[in-house]
């Protein structure tokens, strides 16, 4: 069954990819032993991530992109992410809706995928599917989600590319200061460029711009980590996220910052250029060697998170009935602290491994 | 993890009243099904891709167009010829009753006519799964 | 004591008493609502209306702001024409109809086009199979138009078109067989539905994005101030925004800042606003909740009045005038017990009568379920007929007025409707309100609550969830002939060999290069329609200039 899978993968059987995507999604053991199977495809695509706030039009942007790429020969994976419901566990996940215009190309696979409540198990998931995709055959993954948060840059950061996109008019101050978002950005877009304030938001968006790079620099220059440019590169990004910049190559070169783009993606202006830009970043990235570190770092990270996972999920599947409400009820009547507490079941964990 | 039923819902042909369509959605979504919801103007060549691509259990159609005897069959007879015919197929809107027996001859599993609660449709989806 | 107090302590009184009682013998319902859930208090009296200036707010029939009716003397003076909306099949059979409905005392013609035709597609068009004549009337050349009009006198006979996207196109065709007629373009009488802002929240049959759907619109409009001075360029419509789920208080806003949209979009391209505003016309939804309906109606016509006045600085009276159609609500009407239909669309005419509507559809019982047939459609006629000559309620204008409660009803309404406008306002206008979904999210919110209210059995919908019986499936329904669509695609061939190909393109490619530019489009659409291009091949051409629209969905 597991090489079957993965033999109508292979041979791009969409109906393998799909199932196969889902198998990954509930966590199927089997699954894992067929991406398995498919290792030799791994590393083949080109993965862009894109990401950016509600109403800033990444969807219209991905349709188009996928547009210039088809139009350039290439097959295109799309894996589209959305918020699940809180309450019901449920989705409508609605991307789709603005791919249209692919909807019946055979070079095309759009996926979408709900975050079912999992915090940083959606970029498990993402990532997996991807790797389907890659298996299938596409030569680029886009993965396309919305907001600017956390849990969208643990989604993007397993992609080669990844592209920012803000929008003037929506307060984009917010939007781009938060937490390790400026970090994570290879290409910056500002869409529907043709509104008021857009020269604005592109400024804003180079200043911060060169200040990280600035602070990067810094910290370069004096190598003990009690400078205060290291301290402002850590409030800069102070989330999980493993591609810090000491784990990036160095950019030496002030100047060479991020590309700031406008784009109209309704009417597919500053798309062709975008297209451009991802394709070529992506070429140099290659030649340079760039990209082999980067994808090794990337690698580094999610071993780290699989680890992490696989350790939980062992942790949840022996958790004895009840034994954390009563390690909860004791730390609030202060009987133990939850250091402690944390420590102890540690080492249960430990020892049952052990066993 | 729980597995999760997905569901297509999507509005065949040029039909544009959607409200039904939308609150199924809501209804499935809240019943914790994952909804791929694709909208107006959809060709049975594009639903089936949808269902297809995003490993759906279920396709759920809605028209008030009266041209439900031709298009629901379509997406029946495509989803065989691509080896998915185990996605359950439905659907809701004006239908009169005296199509549904043709309809569910070409392999329509139910028409859910207008005033059916949602309830009654989870239901049935839940009960009527063909895939495991 | 003043007559308000002494009416204030009465009231504390009763208030007590009615307490009392209520604590052993408890009301029906924990809460009452209205049909769109706004609360309906114990009892209304004279407090409620409070000291608000009666002239000013409530006023008289015919005077600013209008709350009372548009005309002085109402129906009176004239009763609402009886238009019902018909049409399917080909255009042999949707003539016979309207022939049907004419003798059979019908004082207007409402025609219903096939979803190919209003979306803009030839019958033979890959998008079209199973569609042809399902919803309406196909439509594809000057020729079935010409078929459509047989033997109708367009000077005699107004007629609304229910066209939106295409309906340059439509109102060309009609014109181009007015022409042949010998009736001049001036003498004719009639309607476009012509609203693109409700089909991309409520009805779907869009074809291009907003922008240029906005020229095409304000084209119409300058076109027809000089060349159709009677016809009403346009049907801004909540109707569809209320089937779609809206509450009454949304209908009447999303209409009105649609309406709002419209007249900033005409005004930017260079009219005056007296120049188009008094032909500017309303299309609403008569619902369920009679007082609810009827006070809505009232509202509307006074929050329009001031928008005009105030906002817009229109000078002539007709421009402040809210003249509108209503239908009644399709949505309401049960499959189950389908008799029961015609009880609520008397409910819901009579809504729209005692409103001030100057015209009216009513619903046949079997809409749940197909088209009308002929026996059906007349008893909806019927109902009309009788309420105009048999109820009484024609008699004198706005015969509501002054109840406390309506009055309570109307104020409500219109500070609900003032609110949206105003956020909408804040958010842009209603196209931009559109584009990032508002409008459809808060369609969408209310859609869904009702079918919650209705599945918990909080609203009860009589055969429905409550007094429900055992049916056999309904007989004699009307279908269409399925080859319908074969015939038209036949037709088409014919047609395209007929003609004089090379006037057809020579008309679409000037109307190609007129719409890259700014002229006014109807010239080249009516030139275009005479050489018998097709409604395809005319909405192609724009298609290419102007794109597609892109609907984008919130949930």
């Amino acid at each position: 069954m597991i090489d079957t899978l993965a033999r109508r993968c292979l041979d791009g059987d969409l109906r393998a990819v799909a199932r196969l995507i889902s198998l990954l999604e509930d966590g199927d053991k089997n699954a894992f032993g067929t991406l398995a199977a498919l290792k030799q495809r791994s590393g083949q695509a080109h993965v862009i991530g894109i990401t950016g706030p509600p109403g800033s039009g990444k969807s219209t942007l991905t349709d188009k992109l996928i547009g210039e790429f088809r139009a350039s020969g290439k097959k295109v994976g799309v894996i589209a992410v959305d918020p699940s419901s809180p309450f019901s566990g449920g989705a409508i996940l609605g991307d789709r809706l603005r791919m249209q215009e692919h909807a019946t190309d055979p070079g095309v696979f759009i996926r979408s995928l709900a975050s079912r409540g999992r915090l940083g198990g959606l970029s498990k998931a993402t990532a997996f599917a991807l790797r389907a995709l890659e298996a299938a055959g596409y030569d680029i993954v886009i993965i396309e989600t919305v907001g600017v948060g956390q849990s969208e840059i643990d989604i993007v950061k397993v992609a080669d590319t990844v592209v920012l996109i803000s929008v003037p008019g929506l307060g984009d101050d917010i939007q781009v200061i938060k937490a390790g978002i400026m970090e994570i950005g290879d290409i910056f877009v500002v869409n529907k460029s043709d509104r008021d304030g857009a020269d604005r938001v592109v400024r804003e968006i180079r200043a911060m711009l060169e200040t990280q790079a600035m602070l990067k620099r810094g910290r370069s220059v004096d190598a003990g980590p009690d400078t205060l440019s290291a301290r402002n590169a850590e409030i800069l990004h102070h989330g999980q996220n493993d591609l810090r910049p000491e784990t990036m190559p160095d950019r030496a070169d002030p100047f060479d910052l991020p590309p700031v783009m406008k784009t109209i993606a309704e009417t597919g202006e500053g798309v062709p250029e975008l297209c451009r830009e991802i394709l070529s970043r992506f070429e140099d990235a290659k030649a340079s060697g760039e990209l082999e570190k980067r994808r090794q770092a990337s690698i580094k990270s999610q071993l780290k998170d699989l680890v992490g996972w696989q350790v939980m999920d062992y942790f949840v599947d022996h958790e004895e009935n009840g034994r954390l409400d009563n390690l909860a009820r004791a730390i609030l009547t202060r009987e133990i602290d939850i250091y402690t507490a944390a420590r102890e079941l540690f080492s249960a964990l430990i020892k049952g491994e052990r066993q | 993890m729980e597995r999760k039923i997905r569901v297509i819902v999507a509005k065949p042909g040029l039909d544009g009243h959607d409200r039904g369509a939308k609150v199924i959605a809501r209804a499935l979504r809240d019943a914790g099904m994952e909804v791929i919801y694709t909208g107006l103007r959809q060709t049975p060549e594009q639903i089936v891709q949808a269902a297809i691509q995003e490993d759906a259990d279920v396709i759920a159609l809605s028209i008030l167009s009266g041209a439900h005897n031709h298009l629901f069959p379509r997406v029946v007879d495509l989803l065989k010829e691509k080896g998915a015919d185990d996605i359950l197929v439905f659907g809701g809107g004006v239908i009169p009753e005296e199509d549904i027996p043709f309809l569910k001859s070409k392999g329509i599993a139910e028409v859910f006519g207008p005033g059916t609660p949602t309830s009654v449709t989870v239901d049935f989806i839940k009960t009527h799964l063909k895939r495991e | 004591m003043s007559e308000s107090e002494k009416l204030e302590k009465a009231l504390q009184d009763w208030n007590a008493k009615v307490e009392k009682s209520i604590a052993k013998y408890p009301e029906r319902k924990a809460a009452f609502v209205t049909g769109s859930n706004s609360p309906v208090r114990r009892i209304y009296t004279p407090i409620d209306v409070g000291n608000k200036d009666k002239l000013e707010t409530v006023g008289l029939p015919g005077e600013f702001p209008y709350t009372r009716g548009v005309q002085s003397t109402m129906y009176r003076g004239r009763l609402w024409t009886m238009r019902q909306y018909a049409g399917f099949g080909n255009a042999e059979e949707s003539n016979a109809r309207y022939k049907f409905l004419l003798a059979q005392g019908q004082t207007g013609l409402s025609i219903a086009f096939d979803l190919p035709t209003q979306i803009g597609y030839d019958s033979d068009h890959p998008l079209a199979a199973g569609e042809v004549g399902k919803v309406g009337v196909a439509i594809d050349s000057l020729e079935d138009m010409e078929t459509l009009f047989g033997g109708i006198p367009l000077d005699k006979v107004s007629t609304s078109m229910t066209i939106n996207a295409p309906a340059s196109v439509l109102l060309a065709m009609y014109i181009a067989v007015a022409e042949k007629q010998g009736v001049p373009a001036g003498k004719l009488d009639g309607t476009i539905q012509n609203d693109i802002l409700k089909e991309y929240v409520a009805r779907g049959t869009y074809i291009f994005p907003p922008t240029p759907s906005m020229r095409l619109i304000t084209d119409i409009f300058s076109y027809c101030s000089k060349e159709v001075p009677s016809w009403n360029t346009i049907s801004i419509s909540g109707y569809h925004i209320r089937e779609a789920g809206a509450t009454a208080v949304q209908e009447v806003a999303f209409t009105l800042a649609d309406g709002i949209a419209y007249v900033d979009a005409a005004i930017k391209a260079g009219l005056d606003v007296d120049e188009f505003a008094p032909r500017l016309s309303f299309f609403f939804n008569a619902h369920n909740d009679l007082f609810e309906e009827a006070a809505k109606f009232r509202a509307a016509r006074r929050v329009w009045a001031h928008i005009m006045k105030e906002r817009f600085g229109a000078k002539n009276p007709k421009s402040l005038m809210l003249r509108f159609h209503t239908q009644t609500a399709g949505s309401t009407l049960t499959a189950q017990q389908p008799e029961n239909n015609v009880v609520r669309v008397t409910i819901q005419a009579l809504a729209a009568v005692l409103g001030g509507t100057q015209s009216l559809h009513t619903n046949s019982r079997d809409e749940a379920l197909a088209l009308p047939t002929e026996a059906s459609v007349r008893i909806a006629l019927r109902t009309q007929q009788i309420l105009a000559y048999e109820s009484g309620v024609a008699e004198t204008p706005d015969p509501l007025a002054g109840s406390y409660y309506v009055e309570t009803l109307t104020d409500s309404i219109e500070e609900g409707v003032l609110a949206y406008i105003k956020r909408i306002d804040d958010l842009g206008g209603a196209v931009k309100a559109i584009e990032q979904g508002y409008i459809q999210q808060e369609i969408q919110d209310s859609a869904y609550a009702w079918q919650m209210d209705v599945e918990k059995n909080e609203r009860v919908v009589v055969g429905l969830n409550k007094f429900q019986v055992k049916e056999g499936p309904p007989k004699g329904l009307l279908r269409v002939d399925p080859a319908v669509g074969e015939n038209q695609v036949a037709k088409l061939r014919a047609l395209r060999a007929r003609r004089d190909n090379a006037a057809v393109t020579a008309a679409l490619e000037a109307l190609k290069v007129a719409a890259m530019g700014s002229d006014n489009l109807m010239p080249y659409i009516l030139t275009a329609v005479k050489t018998y291009a097709t409604l395809g091949e005319v909405c192609d051409v724009l298609r290419g200039v102007f794109g597609e629209y892109r609907p984008s969905v919130m949930f």
